[in-house]
């Protein structure tokens, strides 16, 4: 079996699963926030059990409209703390986490071969620690919390083995956007995609989270990376003792796959999705001139602390373009507070950037640094749908931190290779 | 369940959440009030369109990107009584499940539906006739657990029935 069908095995109790069976799974840990969480409240509320299955694999976190930007929002966030006070389940606050998937991972909710379900689409970002985690709607969790039980299709799945070192300002953003642009954004629906190769094996953690965070982008039901040393490093210290353990979680050599994708990681150039589909991809030299009036870093595909790191890089000593909004919001208080011990607050500061507390910010175009009619945003986040930031006449264009804090500079998309030539 | 009938409203490929139900609206949660924003990203008029009761035809990978039920809500109670597509998006596919709206993939269909065409959908077998151009098209069936989530109109209806019976 691959690792996926080893941890929906596991889940439904059975020694082994095959793509097509449908299972009663198990979930371990399932998570809201507070635009999915309302209604799966309201739909708890009409199946008649008074407490949900288990509080303590009940997570919900505030993340998408904090703090809350209308009086709607904040009715919505104090609907949320009074169930979770009703039920004893734990809610992350304004000020105590940020965005969920990198809350989830931080505060130790996710373990190597644990089944995660989450009412939200990027819940597959968790594949990046070898669990097997996919999003869900909001009267699914409901159903969740009561019965901790939900029915899954074993998916095919589809490997892409990925091999080389990527070139300077290359990163993991540019390797997924590159995927998504070879496979389409229905190339692998309902599957799973699983990334392997000595390219992940050498990634970081923060690498890996935002490979898998974008398997959905392609239709997937979720991403994963085989945990190894590198994951035990940043579960050890978060997790309960013992649950770091990833042995049991390797795909075996006889595993079956739909197809295997090669794809060489040196041989990329920085890429960019282009509006409005997020498998318009082309590398950075053939999309143009494009003037930008925002540069967004951040969301949960790349506001970790690797990407600020790489963004402050670029911007060190530097300005944005007079006439461009650059907004820099970490993912968590965790990645903010380690921006600050790492002078990187300043940086931004300096050159003009805003950075905002952790939120999902202007991602779904919910609050903070939405677009007007024609504007232009060129963004570290995952879709440039129609619409997806604020006017349905503005555009956006995703890219790597790299590329987004180049074209803070400059003023328009920019190859951050080309500053330093 | 029996056959749904109507107008058939046609849209393209990979319809996605932030088109039918943009994220400026999450913060509503009544029904009725998302369903007068259904569409809203590619046509506004759309709920004008759908009150009569219509029945939306997609092609491949309708209703992806992001979890939010609050997309196939709208389009329920903006009217649309089934969703007919080449392929969806899994979540988009679940979710219209588990709130009552009957989805159906059907290889080929994009190419056989005009916009306004009268079709008929027996859930049951999986069919899809176009009564305009007389022409029949069979589709995916849903098994009978999903069925069954279908005719007690929902995931949360289908759960308290199965947990009176326990």
């Amino acid at each position: 079996m691959n690792i996926s069908e080893k941890i929906l095995a596991k889940a439904s109790g059975k020694k082994a699963v095959h793509p097509g069976d449908i299972v009663d799974a198990n979930v371990d840990v399932i998570m809201v926030h507070d635009l999915t969480g309302p209604l799966a409240i309201e739909a708890f509320k009409k199946i008649g059990v008074s407490k949900v299955w288990d509080n303590k694999k009940v997570v919900i976190i505030l993340d998408h409209q904090i703090p809350a930007e209308s009086v709607k929002m904040a009715e919505l966030h104090k609907m949320l703390r009074i169930f979770a006070k009703e039920q004893a389940i734990r809610l992350y606050d304004v000020g105590e986490g940020g965005i969920c998937h990198q809350v989830m991972p931080e505060k130790g909710y996710v373990t190597p071969g644990s089944l995660i379900v989450g009412a939200d689409s990027h819940t597959c970002t968790y594949g990046a620690f070898g669990s097997f985690s996919t999003g869900i709607g909001s009267t699914e969790a409901a159903a969740v919390f009561a019965t901790g039980k939900l029915w899954l299709k074993v998916p095919e799945a589809i490997k892409f083995n990925i091999t080389g070192k990527f070139p300077k300002y290359v990163t993991p953003k540019d390797l997924i956007l590159y995927i998504i642009g070879k496979v389409g954004v229905d190339g692998a629906i309902y599957k799973s995609t699983e990334f392997a190769g000595e390219t992940m094996r050498d990634m970081s953690i923060a690498g890996r989270m935002t490979v898998c965070n974008m398997a959905v982008e392609m239709g997937a039901k979720n991403g994963i990376v085989e945990p190894d040393e590198e994951t035990v490093k940043f579960l050890k210290s978060r997790v309960p003792k013992g649950k770091a353990a990833i042995d049991d979680w390797k795909s075996d050599a006889d595993a079956k796959y739909e197809k295997t994708n090669d794809i060489t990681a040196s041989d990329l150039e920085p890429q960019v999705a282009c509006p409005s589909s997020v498998d318009n991809v082309k590398p950075i030299s053939k999309v143009g001139d494009i003037a930008v009036n925002q540069a967004f870093v951040g969301s949960c595909t790349n506001g970790r602390i690797e990407d600020l790191r790489v963004a402050a890089q670029i911007m060190k000593g530097k300005k944005v373009k007079s006439g461009v909004r650059a907004l820099v919001i970490p993912a968590s208080q965790e990645v903010f507070a380690q921006a600050l011990k790492e002078g990187l607050v300043e940086v931004f500061t300096e050159s003009g950037a805003l950075m905002c507390g952790a939120t999902c910010g202007p991602c779904l175009g919910g609050h903070i640094g939405l677009l007007a009619s024609g504007e232009v945003c060129v963004s570290t986040s995952n879709r440039n749908f129609i619409g997806r930031m604020g006017s349905p006449e503005a555009k956006v264009y995703l890219a790597s931190p790299a590329v987004v804090a180049a074209s803070a500079l400059t003023g328009k998309l920019t190859d951050p290779r080309k500053l330093e030539a | 369940m029996k056959a749904v009938k109507g107008k058939a409203v046609t849209f393209g490929n990979n319809i996605d959440t932030d088109v039918i139900l943009p994220g400026k609206w999450l913060s509503l949660i009544d029904p009725k009030e998302l369903a007068k924003h259904a569409m809203e990203g590619l046509e506004p008029k759309f709920p004008e369109k759908a009150a009569k009761g219509v029945i939306l035809v997609g092609a491949k990978n309708f209703g992806c990107g992001s979890s939010r039920e609050q997309a196939p809500l709208a389009l329920k109670y903006a009217g649309v009584e089934c969703i007919v597509a080449e392929s969806f998006a899994r979540i988009f596919y679940r979710n219209s499940i588990n709130i009552g709206l009957p989805v159906i993939e059907v290889k080929g269909i994009s190419q056989a539906v005009t916009d306004g065409d009268e079709l008929s959908v027996d859930l049951e077998e999986g069919k899809v006739q176009n009564l305009t151009k007389k022409q029949t098209l069979q589709g995916t069936k849903l098994p009978p657990f999903i069925m069954e989530v279908l005719s007690d109109g929902g995931l949360i209806e289908n759960l308290r029935k199965r947990m009176k019976k326990q």
